[in-house]
């Protein structure tokens, strides 16, 4: 079996390995698989910025920038944690939880552009969850914001992946229904749709579970002080 | 009618406006280098549907080359004090959220309204593009109501926009990069080989262990390739319709189903997945490129054992 046109897997795997900048690492992959197919040099490079000219709607997340910009000049991200500061049962975990929620929901209703990580977890979901933090603990040493940053993000994906597929009109349903029907079977989306909740749900429950222990972890983290003993004291009796 | 174009000139427009503020900050070490990297990227969406494909293959070249041999510099400090933003803060109140809200806002009414709305008999928006061209829409009002509320300068958006396409940098064009790459795997039939050496490598003579590669290469294939999409065809050819189906007399509803969510417990970690997982890294301005992936790796290998244990456990039910 011919195994050159793997080359790509092989430039990637090693150059993220060297911590090579993973920009320059894809290009060298795409340019060199194209001529490992045996292709010429103009066929490749033709081939390849076609490529990248039909993949720029990706892009269209960074025109939510020069509004968040602005907004964040003005305090956006301060008014965020704001709101929280005065909610005292709002937890990190419980946050990102309900933000978890609301997600995975609206995205099983189609709604998958509600969140989003430039218009809605950085200026918003992401502050929110810190300051939740800083109420209970006070200021937060830098790596816990960014173990709180990162979880946030998580957030965001794993409600938009496991609640997207419910929804019957989704990319996915539509591109597994297009491949079926071409390989001659015939698939309702709602049967589709149906199958993907067990799922759904069970994302939802590790994922709970998981922030239930973020909770936890940053309890054990930041709560060191010796004040801490006889506040637990005072909450058993 | 408005469709693809629309938003591609508005992209353009705005990376342009970027490498712009890049070109005339003085106080910036690296403006030509930042200004040429973004001014390139500009040129592929504001004329880059015009121009011959190996032209645009050359300027995406060039791209790559500015940001290897001279390196992009970093986001300029922030005009304003914790302090300064907190007092505004305090004086526009929740009135802030009003303009971020809108962006999402109006990219659902846009989404689900345009379908009824016909210029002359044909529809005012691109049937097949109605949620970019909406998002693309919605960013503009909300930048609207943001200035008239913010009164800001007229070129305070820009300035913004280029501190933080500054932070994110060249993680900006990754996951457009990556797609291309997709593409090139696909011209050079990497997917039916790797497909062939699953099948060649492992014994697929139980219903357990055909289901169990089947969702476990779903995950492996899309963390090579960074998107489910472009692993479905491949491993549901190769194993899912012949094997689960064909030998074992699986269904193909649910087959098809869990092993697309099997797909996206891949993408959950892979950094090839790099708009969901490197770009957040970036906005979020974390040191660690791959911190999102970390936090989501435990999730992901949960949920892959889950998805083989719900297929196994449904498919082959009558």
């Amino acid at each position: 079996m011919h195994l050159l046109p793997l080359i790509g897997i092989a430039i990637v795997v090693a150059g993220f390995a060297m911590r090579v900048n993973p920009l320059l690492v894809v290009t060298i992959a795409a340019i060199a698989t194209g001529l490992a197919a045996g292709k010429g040099i103009v066929d490749v490079i033709s081939a390849f910025g076609k490529a990248f000219l039909d993949g720029r709607s990706v892009a269209v997340v960074w025109l939510a920038l020069p509004v968040i910009g602005l907004l964040e000049h003005a305090g956006l991200k301060e008014r965020a944690r704001m709101v929280i500061a005065r909610i005292h049962a709002a937890t990190t975990g419980r946050l990102l939880l309900a933000y978890l929620v609301v997600r995975q929901i609206t995205s099983a209703l189609g709604l998958t552009s509600l969140g989003g990580h430039p218009q809605m977890v950085r200026p918003l979901i992401a502050p929110m969850a810190e300051a939740a933090a800083e109420n209970k603990y006070g200021d937060l040493p830098q790596k816990t914001r960014n173990r709180i940053r990162a979880h946030a993000a998580a957030v965001d994906n794993i409600g938009l992946f496991f609640g997207e597929d419910i929804f019957i009109a989704i990319g996915s349903i539509l591109l597994i229904r297009s491949f079926l029907e071409q390989s001659g079977f015939e698939v309702a989306a709602t049967s589709l749709a149906f199958w993907a909740m067990p799922t759904a749900v069970c994302a939802f429950a590790v994922h709970a579970v998981r922030l239930v222990l973020l909770d936890r972890s940053l309890h054990a983290e930041l709560s060191r002080e010796p004040d801490a003993v006889p506040e637990r004291e005072g909450e058993a009796a | 009618m408005i469709g693809l174009e629309f938003v591609n000139v508005l992209m353009g427009l705005m990376f342009a406006g970027v490498a712009i503020v890049n070109l005339r900050d003085r106080t910036s070490p690296k403006r030509y280098v930042n200004g040429a990297f973004w001014g390139l990227w500009a040129i592929t969406f504001l004329v880059g549907t015009h121009l011959p494909n190996f032209v645009n293959g050359v300027i995406v070249l060039a791209m790559v080359a500015v940001l290897g041999i001279w390196k992009l510099g970093g986001a300029p400090a922030e005009r304003s004090t914790r302090e300064e933003r907190e007092a505004s803060a305090m004086k526009w109140g929740n009135k802030l959220f009003i303009p971020a809200l809108t962006i999402p806002g109006v990219t659902v009414l846009g989404t689900l309204g345009f379908k009824y709305v016909t210029f002359h008999g044909a529809p005012l928006v691109d049937p097949k593009q109605v949620t970019l061209v909406s998002l693309g829409l919605a960013t503009i009002a909300a930048l609207i109501v943001g200035m008239i509320m913010l009164r800001p300068p007229i070129r305070a958006p820009m300035i913004e926009a280029r501190r933080l396409m500054d932070a994110v940098s060249w993680a900006a064009v990754l996951p457009q990069m990556l797609a291309a790459l997709g593409t090139m795997f696909a011209l050079a039939g990497v997917g039916p080989i790797v497909a062939t050496i699953l099948q060649r490598w492992i014994p697929l003579d139980t219903p357990f262990v055909v289901v169990a590669t089947y969702t476990v290469g779903m995950a492996l294939f899309t963390s090579i390739m960074g998107n489910a999409f472009a692993a479905f065809p491949v491993m549901t050819a190769g194993i899912g319709l012949p094997l689960i189906v064909g030998k074992f007399g699986g269904s193909v509803a649910i087959m098809a189903a869990v092993g697309m969510v099997s797909g996206f417990c891949g993408t959950l970690m892979t950094p090839m997945a790099a708009n969901f997982n490197i770009v957040p890294a970036a906005l979020l301005e974390l040191p660690d490129e791959n911190a999102v992936i970390k936090v989501q790796i435990p999730t992901g290998l949960v949920l892959l054992v889950a998805n083989t244990f719900i297929m196994y456990g449904f498919v082959f039910r009558k």
